[in-house]
Order: structure tokens, then C-alpha cells, then sequence
């Protein structure tokens, strides 16, 4: 069933594109019924699955010569990106109302762009895998380049080729694996069964990491993710930072750590006190971490204040990741998901909530808008997703961000207090960003048209994405109960054997 | 009891009442007023019937509620009072009304305004009874938001730096905070704070800690003290201890004065509950190691503090430096309790003595401060807003009930016997003498000090010559002497009778003094 989450967003898309053009109400609404047939998909796989392990939806031969087989599966973290990505998908529609310019094909890109991540999630073999992240990079480039606002040609073309980059040394890692295993397989059970000698993976690891992780935002790698954000259109941002960025992650963890997990053991010798590609990515997560706070904290574009944000969250991602105990790891997809709602509230209320009505970005002239009193549900909203974002507890990002530092406390304790400060800083750009769009003295009597009241559709989105957030800050057992049981499936038993605490 | 979840109900009932007040909207301003206040009425009340039915003979935790939340974390959602929970409840329950009382004329935006009050009051309820960090640390952290935002919106014309200050101030506290917790939780797997507490008392947590995080390129024996220190510095910054409270002159003079009385009533006690719950049964080890400095430290927070008070022209400020300086006796007393001279059990008695001191001061502070306050709001009301030291004189003339109770309460915040500030004050220093003489003698100067700067008050203000402007000023109304007098009737009562108090809450203090134990 959860397959077909891909298949009626294609449909909804091809839809799109073969209905009669200039009916922008229709179009819109074919688009929401598709993304949410897709949500109810997602979230009745979710709720059937129990146990958390991996689970075949589909297995067809594709390509028998190379043993590439059209092979769908799920297991608790797959399936929880997959809600993930139905809750931002129906939401990013419902932000995206507004969109007046070749309405059907925006929806069509947009639809395509979902189901290709939702096969991302699903996808069991790495051929199968490879495609469908491929896929993703298309659609992305049209949306921002033609929807898009600021130097939106230069961040299209960015993201593109930092993307292109990234999944080049994806493809040469795995097929170096392939090779190297002599494998008739391309399915990840086969690939990560096999015991790759040492020095190999000692290079095909890092390979395959960098190559997810810079559509991770991992520091220095990060610089297309805040251009191509303030680039994009609202709901592009909104898939951007909401689940685009966590195919980076999630392919960190399902394909380089769990086909090479040697790769992560000690060289044996130190370089400025790192003794791992563990140790190298946890430092550089953390720089991310806290550089991307930093830099957030004295930006004037609010758009790029979140974009940065995303960068500082992402590294927690990482950070995650590479703790490799079971508490860190569950963090880290915790706050994949929890990330990937919040920077979408975020996006929503600065990208479509303000920008659209105040047509400014810069965080001085928003305060002559006072928009606290013009439109109160935008500042509410953008406070709500703001505690969520600065770790205040009750909401998502408290849980995941808690559970990673409590695995880094026992990894890397140094590099915990660091995080500490990057917390700190992170609650700092969150607050002023906030007192200076929404809570600024009018001083200036700059006469105003007056705002449109924020609308329906926008407030049912924000009010989903909030729901959401609070739900998994209070019940984190909702996702750890199978994300959990995933994480000690037996797929990851390289990882265990290796590094598991 | 009766298998009702009181607690829950309690710390639920704001919140519902925020919602109301929310839902009915801005349209009769005054009907809004009115619920906000009906439902803080509503939690005094079952306040009140919990401490009916509370057990003050027994020090365990009483009311006690348990669900497995996050099982991974240890979350468990655990409630629960004892004496010292109890007090700070009514405290809370108390503060609250007074405050909503002192903030009546706000006009502007009065739902939102009683809104963010009664979910201020819900995180209190929540912080003074969860028993368990995962839990406790919520509402801590939650309770920061409607603060925050009661002074940025109504607060004074230096509301948007005052109130950063104040978030990221108490942040980089919590942050702290958090952190050391995390470590004890990677050692121990719990967030219980029993359990810690116990963990503690037989001497395997910090090893525990210490075994988890050594070999990290930490010095062995410094692990303990900096996850002590991190802890510290959550409730140093809310308290305030000096150096930390660079922050609460500011935010408590540019609150609206009602947001004021709930900061200095009920929130500042966050960081002593904090201190007494949580700081001294899990690191009182390595609190005794470092206890010269921490009683320095206290001795700072008086007196600086004090002569700080006596260096300010604004009332709100004189009385924010004043709430420091009343809380560091609370300080002094917490922390001579875990001295050890050699002849303990003689000493047994004092002890008891400077605890359940502390915690009537907290109290009395808590009332006598939301009191003080108020006044100073009805005089904002009538001067226009003005409340400089020197911008009165000889109101005594023209508002002699105003002056009359005014009076009763700066003397009761200046410790005279017969009202509530004296009891506490008193038996602080009756206990520190012999625990921890030098720190107790040096405290007296701001005992001094405090009484030079309140009668210096009474003096600028209510005597001398009348000041022109205020000639036409208008006394108390029969709304507002009717719901001072309570407020008043209460300060009487407790300086004639504290047993009240004490009947609540001195089985715990024996429970918290007898835990602590010489550790080297």
C-alpha cells in the first residue's frame, strides 16, 4: 500500500500537467486531494507498522543482468520520513495557494519532487535509490528557477550543481562497491551483508558520507542550502529544509554507515586530535552547529536567518549520527523529522505569511510593519515554531536535540559543552530575529497598505505543521517505539559490532 | 486521595482559564478580566483544599502521581508534594490573584496580557511539583515564555534589552543546567530526582559520572565539580546569586508592575525550590567542598545588593535590589545547613532552625514583595507613572490610608516583629550563628542597610513637605482597600502566628537536613 505514496503523486502530477491550463482553483485542488491520498497512505503504513523492522512493500526483478531489482522497503525510520514527508507535503500546498504563475505546472514539479523522496525513503535496492534521488535534483532546479525570488538562476543552478557533486561520489562509491563484492545484488541487505575489506571502506566511506551529507548542509559543505533557500519559492523552501535535506541524512545513515561501517574505526594515528573519519565528521557537525547559529544571529535577510538555522540544525543531524549509540542515532532521526516540520513552519511564516504581504525581507523594515498587531497569527506562529526551533521542551526539537547531546556526552563530552553554546547562540538569533520582524517599535510612520488577513488554507498548514510538533514533543515514544527496534534490526549489525555502546 | 489527580487538575486549571480568556476575546474587557481572575481564584481554592487534606506530620511526598512517558529517557510524568512543594503552591496560588489585582488597568491587549499570566501560573504550578527532570525542566523552560513576553509587549520604555537580558540570561543557565543533567543521566538512566537524591546519599553517583565520562581528556576530579557547576549556574541565574543577577534590576523595573509582583513573588522561588529540591540532596558533596565560597557568595548577595538598593532612585528598582537582598538570607541559611563543625548533633536544632527559616522567608518575601509592589503600582496609577524616589513627598497629607498600609508593608519587608518579614529573618541568623558565624555577622550589615533604605522610602515619600503636584491626589478606593485587606490581614497573621507556615513545612526541613550527610 505505502507504495503507491509514489505512484499517486507521479499520477497527481501527470494529471496536472495534461489538465486544461488557467483553472488555478482546480489545479490547486487536485494537488491537495493528491498530497493528502498520499498523507493517509503514509500515515495508515505508519500506524500498521508495530515492530519497527524492515518490511518488503514490493519486489520486482528491474534489471536481471545486473541483479538491480525494483525493490520497496520500509522499516520505522523510513516510515517515519514518509509521515514526515505527507505532513509537508500537504502543508506546503496549503502555503502555496497563492501561486498565481503556470499554477499546474508548479503543482506538477512540486508533486514530482514528493514522490520521488517518498520512493528515496522507500527504496530498498540502491540502484532503485540512486534513481529516485536523481530525480529529486530536477524538479528542485525548475521550482526555484522559475517560481523563485532573489538571484533565483544563481541558487537554482547552486543547489543543482552542489547536488550533482554530491551524487556523483555517491555513484562512484557504490559502484566501487558493487564491484568490489562481486555482488549479483544491488539490495542493501546483500551490499551491507558483505564484509568490505578495511581499506577499502576506509575511502568508499567518507566518499559516500560527504557525498549524502552536502545535501545535509554539513559544514564547509553547506553554502548552497542558504542561497537556495532565500532563492526558492515558499514551498519549495519548504521542501527544501523540510525533507530534501533529510534525503542527505538519511542516506548517510541507510547507505555509508550501514555498507561501510568500518570506515568509521580508528586510522590509528591523530590529526589535530582526530583519530576517525567519526571524529572528523563529529567536529565538523559541530562547527556547523554553531557556526551556522552564528551566522544566523547577524544576518539582516530573515530568510536567510532560517536558512542558516537549518544548516546549525542539520549539524545536529550529524552530530547525531556519528555518537553511534542507540540514544545519539534515535535523536538524530527524531530531529530529522522534527527539523523537517519546524524549518517548514518557519519557511511558511517568513516566506509566505510575511514576505508575500510586506514584499521585504530585511529584518529593519520589517519592524515598521509592526506585525504583531497586523497579522498576531503570523507572530504567533513564527514564536511557536521559534521555541521549537531554540529546543524549548514540549516541542519536537527539545526530545531530539536531548537525546543527541546525551549521546554525545558519552562520544565526545567536549564537544557536547560546545553544543551547549551553540544552543545558546541558537536561542540569541531566534529572539532577535523575532523582536525585530514581529515585536519592533513602529518608529518610522511609514504609511502602509494594509495587510491581508492571513488566510485559511495558511492557517490550517501552520496549524498541522504546529500539531505536529507538539505531538512528537510530547509522545517522542510515537516514533522511537519503531524507530528504535530499526535501529537494532539486524541491517545495522555492522554498525553495532563496530562502534555500538 | 480519593483517586482524584489533583495535581494534574491544579496545573490544568490555568491553562483552561487561559484558553477562556483567549476564546472570549477583546470585546468586554472587563468580563475578560474577570474570568482571568475567576479561574486564579478557582487554584487558590483548590490550593487550599489540598493543603486541607495534606498530612504536614509526614515529610515523604504526599499527592503523589506516576505514568511512564518516554521510557527511552526516563521521562516518567511523576508529581508530587511535600511541606516545601505545598508552600510554594500556596505561594503561587497567593502571588498570582495579587497580580492580576495590580494589573487591572492594563487596556491593551487584555486577553493575550491575562492569557500569558495564567500560563505563567500554570508552569509555576508544574515546576513546584514535578519530580522528575525531564518533567520539571518543561515547565522551567516554558515558564520563561510568558515572562518574556509580558514585559516585551507591556513593559517599560526599555522593555525590548531588559527582556533579552532576562531570556538569555536565564537560558545560558538552563543550558547549563541541562547539560550537567544529561550527564547524570548517561551515568544513571534516571531523571528521577529521588532516585538521584538517593544515589547521592550512598555516594555512586558521582563515580558513576566519573567512570562514564573519564578517559575523555577531563581531569578525573574535576568532573564532579564541573557538572556541580553547570547545575549551580541554572539556579544561581534564576535566584539570583551575585555575580548573576545583572538581569532582574532591569527586567523587574521595565515589567509592568503587576508582571513584576509574579516575578519577584512566585518566580524568583523557582531558583530556591530549584536549589532545595533538586541542588542540595544530588550535589551536596561537592557543595561542602566548595561551601566558603558559596557562603561568600551569599554574604555578596546581601549586601551588595543592599547597598545597592540604597544607590537607587526608582522605587521598582530599590525594591528589585531588595528582592535579591531577601533572597540571599535564604541563600545564607541553605547553605550554613551544610556545615559540618564537628559537634552535629547539638547543632541539630539550629539547623532546623535556619531551614525552616528559609523557607518561611521565602514566603514571607513572596507576599511581602507582591505587596510592595502593588503599592507601588497604585502610586504609578495616580502619578501617572511616575515613582522616582524623589518625585513625592508628604503624600502621608493627602492619601493617609494609601500611606498607612503602604507603610505596613515596607516594614514588614524591613523585618519588624508583629508582621510576617521578622520570623523568617529571625530564625536565619538564630540558626547561621553557630553554623557559620562570620558569614551571619558579616549579613547583618545588610539587615542594616535594608532598614536605612526603607525608612529612607517612607521618609521621601509619605513625610516632609507635600509636593505640589500631588495636592489633588486621590486616596485609596473601597474596591481597592477591600482586596488590600486581605493581603494585609495575611502579613499580620503570619508575623503573630508563623506555626502556620511552619506546620507545613518542618517535617520536610527535618527530611532535607537529615539527608545531608558529611561527605568527606
Amino acid at each position: 500500500m505505502v507504495a503507491w505514496t509514489i505512484y499517486i503523486s507521479f499520477l497527481g502530477a501527470v494529471a496536472l500537467l495534461l489538465m486544461p491550463k488557467g483553472n488555478a482553483a482546480l489545479a490547486r485542488t487536485v494537488a491537495l486531494l493528491t498530497a493528502l491520498a498520499g498523507f493517509a497512505l503514509a500515515l495508515t503504513a505508519f500506524a500498521q507498522q508495530r515492530t519497527g523492522e524492515m518490511l518488503t512493500v514490493t519486489r520486482v526483478p528491474w534489471i536481471p543482468s545486473l541483479g538491480i531489482q525494483y525493490h520497496l522497503a520500509a522499516d520505522g525510520i523510513s516510515l517515519s520520513l514518509v509521515l514526515l514527508t505527507g505532513v509537508i507535503a500537504v502543508a506546503g500546498i496549503l502555503f502555496s495557494w497563492n501561486i498565481a504563475l503556470r499554477t499546474n505546472e508548479f503543482f506538477a514539479f512540486y508533486l514530482l519532487l514528493i514522490g520521488a523522496v517518498y520512493g528515496v525513503f522507500l527504496s530498498y535496492d540502491l540502484f532503485l535509490l540512486f534513481v529516485f534521488y536523481e530525480i529529486v535534483i530536477i524538479p528542485k532546479y525548475f521550482l526555484i528557477a522559475i517560481w523563485g525570488s532573489t538571484r533565483r538562476e544563481y541558487g537554482a543552478m547552486k543547489l543543482a550543481l552542489y547536488s550533482f557533486v554530491g551524487s556523483a561520489m555517491v555513484l562512484v562509491g557504490l559502484i566501487a562497491a558493487f564491484v568490489v563484492a562481486g555482488a549479483k545484488s544491488m539490495a542493501l541487505g546483500d551490499l551491507a551483508g558483505y564484509a568490505f575489506p578495511l581499506h577499502f571502506q576506509m575511502w568508499a566511506f567518507p566518499l559516500v558520507f560527504v557525498g549524502f551529507a552536502i545535501l545535509a548542509g554539513l559544514w564547509p559543505f553547506h553554502t548552497w542550502a542558504p542561497t537556495g533557500h532565500v532563492a526558492a519559492p515558499t514551498a519549495a523552501s519548504m521542501l527544501l529544509a523540510g525533507v530534501v535535506m533529510k534525503l542527505g541524512a538519511y542516506g548517510c545513515l541507510r547507505v555509508a554507515m550501514t555498507l561501510f561501517p568500518l570506515g568509521l574505526m580508528p586510522w590509528g594515528f591523530h590529526v589535530l586530535g582526530m583519530g576517525s573519519w567519526r571524529d572528523v565528521f563529529a567536529v565538523l557537525a559541530v562547527i556547523g552547529i554553531v557556526y551556522g547559529a552564528m551566522v544566523a544571529l547577524v544576518q539582516r535577510d530573515f530568510k536567510f536567518v532560517i536558512g542558516y538555522s537549518s544548516v546549525s540544525h542539520m549539524g545536529f543531524i550529524l552530530l547525531g549520527l556519528m555518537t553511534l549509540n542507540q540514544i545519539g542515532l534515535s535523536g538524530a532521526v527524531l530531529q530529522m523529522v522534527s527539523h523537517g516540520i519546524l524549518a517548514g513552519l518557519m519557511f511558511a511564516v517568513v516566506g509566505r505569511m510575511v514576505y508575500d504581504r510586506t514584499h521585504t525581507r530585511d529584518l529593519n523594515a520589517l519592524g515598521g510593519f509592526n506585525l504583531s498587531r497586523t497579522i498576531p497569527f503570523a507572530a504567533f506562529a513564527f514564536v511557536v515554531a521559534g521555541m521549537g526551533s531554540m529546543g524549548l521542551p514540549g516541542f519536537s526539537g527539545f526530545v531530539a536535540e536531548l537525546m543527541i547531546v546525551i549521546g554525545a556526552w558519552r562520544a565526545f563530552p567536549l564537544l557536547a559543552i560546545v553544543v551547549g553554546v551553540g544552543i545558546v547562540v541558537g536561542v540569541a538569533y531566534i529572539w532577535r530575529a523575532m523582536q525585530k520582524a514581529f515585536f519592533a517599535e513602529p518608529g518610522s510612520a511609514v504609511a502602509h497598505e494594509p495587510l491581508a488577513p492571513i488566510s485559511i488554507p495558511e492557517k490550517l498548514g501552520a496549524g498541522i505543521l504546529i500539531v505536529a510538533s507538539v505531538a512528537v514533543g510530547l509522545y517522542p515514544q510515537m516514533l522511537l517505539k519503531i524507530v528504535v527496534p530499526a535501529l537494532n534490526s539486524p541491517l545495522f549489525d555492522g554498525l553495532r559490532k563496530g562502534n555500538w555502546q | 486521595m480519593n483517586g482524584i489527580p489533583w495535581i494534574s487538575v491544579l496545573t490544568a486549571v490555568p491553562i483552561v482559564g487561559a484558553l477562556a480568556v483567549l476564546a472570549l476575546g477583546g470585546r468586554n474587557k472587563q468580563l475578560t478580566r474577570w474570568v482571568a481572575m475567576g479561574f486564579s481564584l478557582l487554584a487558590l481554592l483548590l490550593t487550599l483544599l489540598i493543603w486541607h487534606h495534606f498530612n504536614g506530620a509526614s515529610g515523604a511526598m504526599q499527592f503523589q502521581e506516576r505514568h511512564v512517558w518516554v521510557a527511552m529517557l526516563g521521562a516518567d510524568y511523576r508529581v508530587g508534594i511535600d511541606g516545601l512543594g505545598l508552600l510554594m503552591l500556596l505561594l503561587a496560588a497567593v502571588v498570582v490573584p495579587i497580580g492580576m489585582a495590580a494589573s487591572w488597568q492594563i487596556n491593551d491587549r487584555v486577553p493575550l496580557y491575562f492569557a500569558l499570566v495564567l500560563l505563567l501560573q500554570s508552569c509555576l504550578f508544574g515546576t513546584f511539583t514535578a519530580l522528575n527532570f525531564f518533567h520539571w525542566f518543561i515547565f522551567w523552560e516554558l515558564s520563561l515564555i510568558p515572562a518574556f513576553f509580558l514585559i516585551r509587549i507591556w513593559g517599560g520604555p526599555k522593555r525590548a534589552p531588559a527582556a533579552m537580558q532576562f531570556l538569555v540570561y536565564t537560558m545560558v543557565g538552563s543550558v547549563a543546567m541541562l547539560l550537567a543533567f544529561l550527564a547524570l543521566f548517561l551515568a544513571t538512566h534516571t531523571f528521577d530526582f529521588t532516585e538521584l537524591a538517593a544515589l547521592a546519599q550512598s555516594g555512586q553517583l558521582m563515580p558513576a559520572v566519573v567512570a562514564k565520562l573519564s578517559g575523555h581528556r577531563f581531569m578525573t576530579q574535576h568532573i564532579a565539580m564541573l557538572i556541580f557547576a553547570g547545575a549551580f549556574l541554572g539556579f544561581a541565574v534564576k535566584v539570583p546569586i551575585v555575580p548573576f543577577h545583572t538581569w532582574l534590576p532591569d527586567a523587574y523595573a521595565e515589567a509592568p508592575t503587576g508582571t513584576t509582583i509574579l516575578l519577584t513573588g512566585a518566580m524568583s522561588k523557582m531558583g530556591l525550590y530549584g536549589i532545595l529540591r533538586i541542588l542540595v540532596p544530588i550535589f551536596y558533596p561537592q557543595m561542602q567542598r566548595v561551601l566558603t565560597p558559596l557562603l561568600w557568595l551569599a554574604v555578596a548577595t546581601i549586601v551588595l545588593s543592599g547597598y545597592s538598593a540604597l544607590a537607587q532612585k526608582d522605587l521598582k528598582r530599590i525594591f528589585a535590589y531588595s528582592s535579591i537582598n531577601h533572597l540571599g538570607y535564604c541563600l545564607l541559611a541553605i547553605f550554613a545547613v551544610l556545615k559540618f563543625t564537628g559537634n552535629d548533633a547539638a547543632l541539630l536544632s539550629q539547623k532546623y532552625a535556619a531551614m525552616n527559616g528559609a523557607l518561611l522567608q521565602m514566603f514571607n518575601h513572596g507576599l511581602t514583595a507582591a505587596a510592595v509592589f502593588w503599592f507601588i503600582a497604585l502610586l504609578e496609577k495616580r502619578s501617572g507613572g511616575l515613582r522616582g524616589r524623589g518625585d513625592f513627598g508628604g503624600l502621608r497629607k493627602v492619601v493617609p490610608v494609601m500611606a498607612g498600609l503602604m507603610g505596613i508593608a515596607l516594614f514588614s519587608s524591613l523585618g519588624l516583629p508583629g508582621l510576617n518579614g521578622f520570623a523568617g529573618e529571625f530564625l536565619i541568623f538564630k540558626g547561621v550563628f553557630p553554623l557559620a558565624g562570620w558569614a551571619a555577622a558579616l549579613s547583618v550589615l545588610g539587615l542594616l542597610v535594608t532598614a536605612i533604605f526603607i525608612l529612607g522610602v517612607i521618609q521621601r515619600v509619605f513625610t516632609g513637605p507635600l509636593n505640589p503636584l500631588w495636592v489633588t491626589m486621590s486616596d485609596l478606593t473601597a474596591a481597592e482597600r477591600w482586596s488590600l485587606a486581605p493581603v494585609i490581614a495575611l502579613m499580620f497573621a503570619l508575623g503573630l502566628y508563623p506555626q502556620m507556615v511552619l506546620a507545613v513545612t518542618n517535617s520536610t526541613v527535618m527530611q532535607i537536613v537529615q539527608q545531608i550527610k558529611l561527605a568527606f
